[in-house]
């Protein structure tokens, strides 16, 4: 496994830029590469389109939040049908937690129709903004709700439409 | 703030500027046939579909944040609310996780691996047998849909012997299982089994190779392959698209790779592949595979396994669940598809940092806008029905 994602970094560094990598983490039950968020839809597409890798199965996007660090990441959870392997890609964005600055990120919704659902829910209750994503909205709170739940330093808004939210 | 507020603009924008022949049409959240709290916001033209709109969230429940606040061996109930008819697949699922990060997953014994193969399956065939049942009731058969109920409630009672409850276990633990399995439990299946082979000859004669039920399915709802596979579709909705896609036997995990099972595949027998009856027949024929997978399971707990009076399937729960900082996503296979749970945890606690649930159903329904397009309501409801969701899943 280790090696699998020391080779797809190597690579990577060839054939996309050599800024693409930022990082590697081989410790653990599951290796992986943090990705330059800048490089982040360049090194999908790559992933998906060369033959070698063939990643065609987005598992899942997860948001983490690691309060009280300025910083927040995203973690694409990759799979490919005919290879049967799996691949995880990190990306690490910076961000002061201020109420009018989310943490951006780019949109992978071009390259897995599947990270649409998973980015709404990631932008819903951790507040992270994909650009170029085709329908940005909320998806599991309701429109109109202000702030991000699953944020570690979230609280509660006392009413809610005039609905006491807490006892 | 108007930039993060432009797409909710937009979609209100395209509702209120729609065409003077169309019409917005809300299915559900209150509808028999979203098969929960879902709402569908249709766009019609006349009989026709323009566009689905789903919203979700109204069964939100915040599973993860609940997650974050609470013990891994304390989030178990949680896991079995996420998708309720299919408890015992879900808890496996997270106990197979946090396992793999204690390093324990090689040292539980052989009889609790077959015990909880042997559950999920059992809960694998209730849940496929709402899914068809329901279907039925979708599409307006009403006969197959009490034959079923009354094939499960067989199921929920064998179970409820097990756990001590009908529908939302906890049975399977961190290390091990609640308990032993009932004496006497592993004859009683075997009954059911016998019981329940001739019920499925029935239901095919009644449903499966039913003209009105081929005519409202076949050729409806056509998912193709590479669309499946890009909305990150699994369980029977990639395999009914002709994809032998099963993480049972692509991770192999738990004694599945000991055991004797085929992968049923959509192969447009009725219509082209990847339709509405494709999906259905994959649930059926995945019944079977159940089936034998239980009589193995039964062969083998009965014989090389058996029931000794010093087997503790408690043993080997940890007091305390102590991991390293690390992450890790885990996979299993649901009846619904892939159910994924991924974990951060913290140093020296047994609380996770974060504890992403990624639930099949919710992929599945992605599709559903694409599907969508261009077909009459009431094919409307047979491509909902065919994707089968539970809503406990969907928004967690």
């Amino acid at each position: 496994m280790s090696e699998q994602i020391a080779h797809l970094r190597t690579v990577l560094l060839e054939q996309i830029h050599t800024d693409a990598v930022q990082d590697i983490q081989l410790a653990g039950l599951q290796p992986a590469l943090y990705i330059h968020p800048d490089y982040l839809v360049a090194v999908c597409r790559f992933l998906r389109d060369d033959p070698a890798f063939y990643v065609d199965f987005l598992s899942d996007i997860a948001a983490v939040d690691y309060f009280p660090e300025p910083y927040f990441e995203v973690v694409y959870q990759l799979a490919s049908i005919p290879h049967q392997t799996q691949i995880t890609l990190k990306v690490r964005c910076e961000n002061d937690r201020s109420s009018t600055e989310l943490p951006e990120l780019p949109s992978v919704c071009s390259i897995w129709r599947t990270a649409e659902w998973h980015e709404r829910e990631a932008y819903d209750l951790m507040g992270i903004f994909f650009t170029d994503h085709p329908d940005l909205r909320r998806i599991l709170m309701p429109d109109d709700w202000e702030g991000f739940p699953l944020r570690k330093d979230y609280e509660d808004p006392a009413t809610y439409h005039d609905i006491p939210v807490k006892e | 703030m108007s930039r993060y507020n432009e797409a909710l603009a937009r979609y209100q924008e395209k509702i209120d500027s729609i065409a003077s022949q169309e019409m917005v049409i809300n299915m559900g959240p209150q509808h028999p046939s979203t098969h929960g709290v879902l709402r569908l916001e249709l766009i019609t033209d006349g009989e026709i579909v323009k566009e689905v709109i789903p919203h979700l969230g109204y069964l939100h429940r915040c599973f993860d944040k609940h997650a974050e606040s609470m013990s891994f061996g304390k989030t178990i109930p949680f896991t079995d609310r996420l998708d309720y008819l299919s408890s015992m697949n879900n808890s496996h699922a997270f106990v197979m996780g946090v396992e793999r990060m204690l390093g324990l997953d090689q040292s539980i014994p052989k009889r609790v691996e077959y015990i909880r193969v042997l559950v999920c399956e059992l809960n694998r065939i209730a849940s496929h047998l709402i899914a068809i049942g329901t279907y039925g009731i979708d599409i307006g058969a009403f006969t197959p849909f009490m034959w079923c109920f009354r094939d499960r409630e067989h199921i929920m009672g064998m179970l409820e012997w097990a756990s001590g409850s009908r529908m939302l276990y906890n049975y399977i633990w961190i290390g091990g299982l609640f308990y032993d399995l009932p004496v006497g439990f592993e004859e009683r299946c075997r009954e059911f089994v016998d019981y329940f082979k001739p019920k499925l000859q029935e239901l095919d004669e009644i449903l499966t190779n039913n003209q009105i039920f081929i005519a409202r399915t076949a050729n409806i709802g056509i998912l193709p392959a590479d669309v499946a596979i890009n909305y990150g579709c699994s369980g029977p909705m990639l395999r009914g698209s002709g994809i032998k896609w099963d993480l049972r036997r692509v991770d192999g995990y738990s004694v599945y790779p000991e055991l004797e099972f085929d992968i049923p595949v959509g192969e447009g027998k009725m219509g082209q592949k990847g339709d509405c009856w494709d999906r259905y027949k994959v649930r059926v024929d995945e019944v079977r595979e159940s089936v034998r997978i239980i009589e193995q399971c039964l062969d083998r707990l009965m014989m090389d396994f058996k029931r000794m009076p010093d087997f503790d399937p408690r043993a080997l729960l940890p007091k305390k669940v102590n991991l390293k900082a690390q992450d890790y996503y885990v996979r299993a296979e649901n009846p619904k598809g892939e159910l994924g749970f991924y974990f951060v945890t913290q140093e020296r606690s047994d609380i996770p940092r974060r504890l992403k649930a990624r639930g099949p159903s919710f992929n599945n329904l992605s599709v559903l806008p694409a599907l969508g397009k261009d077909v009459l309501i009431a094919d409307l409801i047979a491509i909902l029905g065919s994707i089968d969701i539970v809503l406990g899943e969907v928004d967690r």
